[in-house]
């Protein structure tokens, strides 16, 4: 095959190395990644290998077994942590309209649990929306994630300016009350948010895949997390989703999930199909 | 060689394209017999956040119906499947597809490297890739991994293609077994299905 240039591509990873890996950060540190997606999991070891240039699994098997300082980095660079605010502008829009004025008939307060909440766009999106809505403070929010450094970011509020303006197109089409500007202020290419959105937040460190339910809500969102899930572990979870939401509580996933598959399905009926929501109606 | 011996091996068909290849999918959709068996699997590059039209706009001519998946859903004969907007969308082993929103890849979120690459370890000597026009080198090293792994590569003939960019650069990385005008990549696709039908007449869905 000379006649092609030499194209470095990272050789392919085998399952049994990848299991290998999996065994020991589930033994050494209780991070259990056996039912990820494999095709997405491989390809985020990849990058992991690339990244600190390691040649071979082996060789990060080590630097994992030998460096209990590397797992929070390790952990931190294999999830996917890709978000936007107001991300699905007319899923928003179902919530702001449909969800909450729902809930509002029956409670006078929303308890919300953000699951896989990433840098916290997500929970911005949410504080702005009830505070347009008046609401904000009879709402009780939990905002999870497995990874700890992300988690942190999401906490100080500070989000890179360059994405601040697919976040306002989103907040335009999601049809705001005021413009988006209004929740920030820019400071060194960095856009802080205000802070008082979020004081009634509480920030945890949470794995999904420990199935450990801790409360009730009226609203869970976990959107673009399970897709890194295989079947098993979709199944697992929204068992344990199930447990942790009221009756006729709702529970939203992201745009191009489904729970048609999954075997709690029975449970829950459809309230918009397209914005994937839906809602809890056995217990 | 005769390109089509041993067709009744191949289990799904991936095809990437971007600038240039809306015309040359909507023929190939529309030359399709409505009992077509292979899955075709595509990734094509499109706007980031328009979710809604584009199946629609391929909907127009297709003789199947182009479907956009679900995570997890699996990949069935029969079915045609695009992959959505501002997700990458991989092939899962045990046949099913598994969504991801990882970083963009060359720029693209659907990404056709990803697609092809996925597709490729999971049904090795048994996927046929075809990559169409398009003005940069997502593909490239799809094609080159499909190549790798016993696979069929085919590529749109440069000279035909509204931009070669795309099959030029996988022309240069790998192996490519055709390099094909539109109507040609159409005929050998009914090729592969007329010997599917001779292979297995009673097979069904
Ligand atoms: C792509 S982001 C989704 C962010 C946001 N929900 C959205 O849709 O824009 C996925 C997040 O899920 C988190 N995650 C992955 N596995 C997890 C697990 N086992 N438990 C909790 N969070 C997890 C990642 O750390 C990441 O922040």
């Amino acid at each position: 095959m000379l006649q092609y240039p030499n194209i470095i591509t990272t050789p392919d990873i085998e399952i049994t190395e990848l299991r290998r890996l999996t065994e020991l950060l589930r033994q050494k540190y209780n991070y259990d990644f056996s039912n990820y997606a494999m095709s997405s999991f491989k390809r985020r070891i990849q990058r992991v290998l690339e990244l600190y240039r390691i040649p071979t699994i082996d060789g990060l098997i080590r630097r994992v077994n030998d460096e209990p300082g590397f797992i929070k980095e390790f952990i931190s660079e294999i999830t996917v942590n890709v978000t936007e605010m107001f991300r699905d502008p007319s899923f928003w829009r179902e919530v702001r309209d449909k969800v909450i004025p729902n809930i509002l008939l029956n409670n006078n307060h929303v308890s919300i649990w953000h699951a896989g909440c990433s840098s916290g766009e997500e929970v911005f999106s949410m504080t702005i929306m009830l505070r347009e809505m008046g609401i904000l403070d009879r709402c009780k929010i939990v905002a999870t994630d497995i990874d700890a450094d992300i988690l942190a970011k999401a906490k100080a509020g500070v989000i890179p300016i360059k994405n601040m303006e697919l976040n306002q197109k989103n907040y335009i089409r999601f049809q705001g009350a005021h413009s988006l500007e209004k929740y920030y202020k820019e400071e060194g290419g960095k856009a802080i948010m205000d802070k008082t959105l979020v004081e009634n937040v509480s920030w945890r460190e949470h794995n999904l895949v420990d199935c450990t339910p801790f409360s009730k809500f009226d609203i869970i969102l976990c959107r673009n997390v399970m897709i890194y899930f295989n079947q098993q572990l979709q199944n697992q979870v929204l068992k344990m989703f199930h447990e942790s939401l009221f009756k006729y509580g709702y529970l939203i996933i992201g745009s191009k999930e489904s729970l048609i598959w999954c075997e709690v399905a029975n449970r829950f009926i459809v309230v918009n199909n397209e914005e994937k929501v839906y809602k809890k109606v056995k217990d | 060689m005769n390109p089509v011996q041993n067709t009744n091996q191949y289990k799904a068909i991936v095809i990437g394209g971007s600038a240039g290849s809306f015309q040359v999918i909507n023929k190939i959709l529309n030359g399709l017999p409505t009992d077509f068996e292979l899955p075709i699997i595509m990734c094509l590059h499109r706007l980031k956040h328009v979710r809604q039209g584009f199946v629609e706009a391929l909907n127009l001519k297709s003789s199947i119906t182009v479907e956009e998946p679900d995570d997890k859903e699996p990949i069935r004969k029969g079915k045609i499947y695009l992959a959505p907007a501002n997700y990458h969308m991989l092939v899962e082993l045990g046949n099913s597809f598994a969504l991801s929103t990882d970083e963009m890849v060359n720029h693209s979120r659907p990404s056709i490297d990803l697609t092809l690459e996925s597709a490729a370890y999971v049904y090795k000597n048994k996927l046929i890739g075809i990559l169409l026009s398009g003005a940069n080198k997502d593909g490239a090293l799809g094609m080159k991994k499909i190549k790798d792994w016993g696979g069929l590569t085919i590529v749109q003939d440069p000279a035909e293609c509204m931009i070669d960019t795309m099959p030029t650069s996988a022309m240069k990385v790998t192996q490519i077994d055709h390099v094909w005008p539109v109507q040609k990549i159409l005929q050998f696709l009914l090729e592969v299905h007329k010997q599917n039908k001779k292979i297995s007449p009673l097979m069904s869905k």
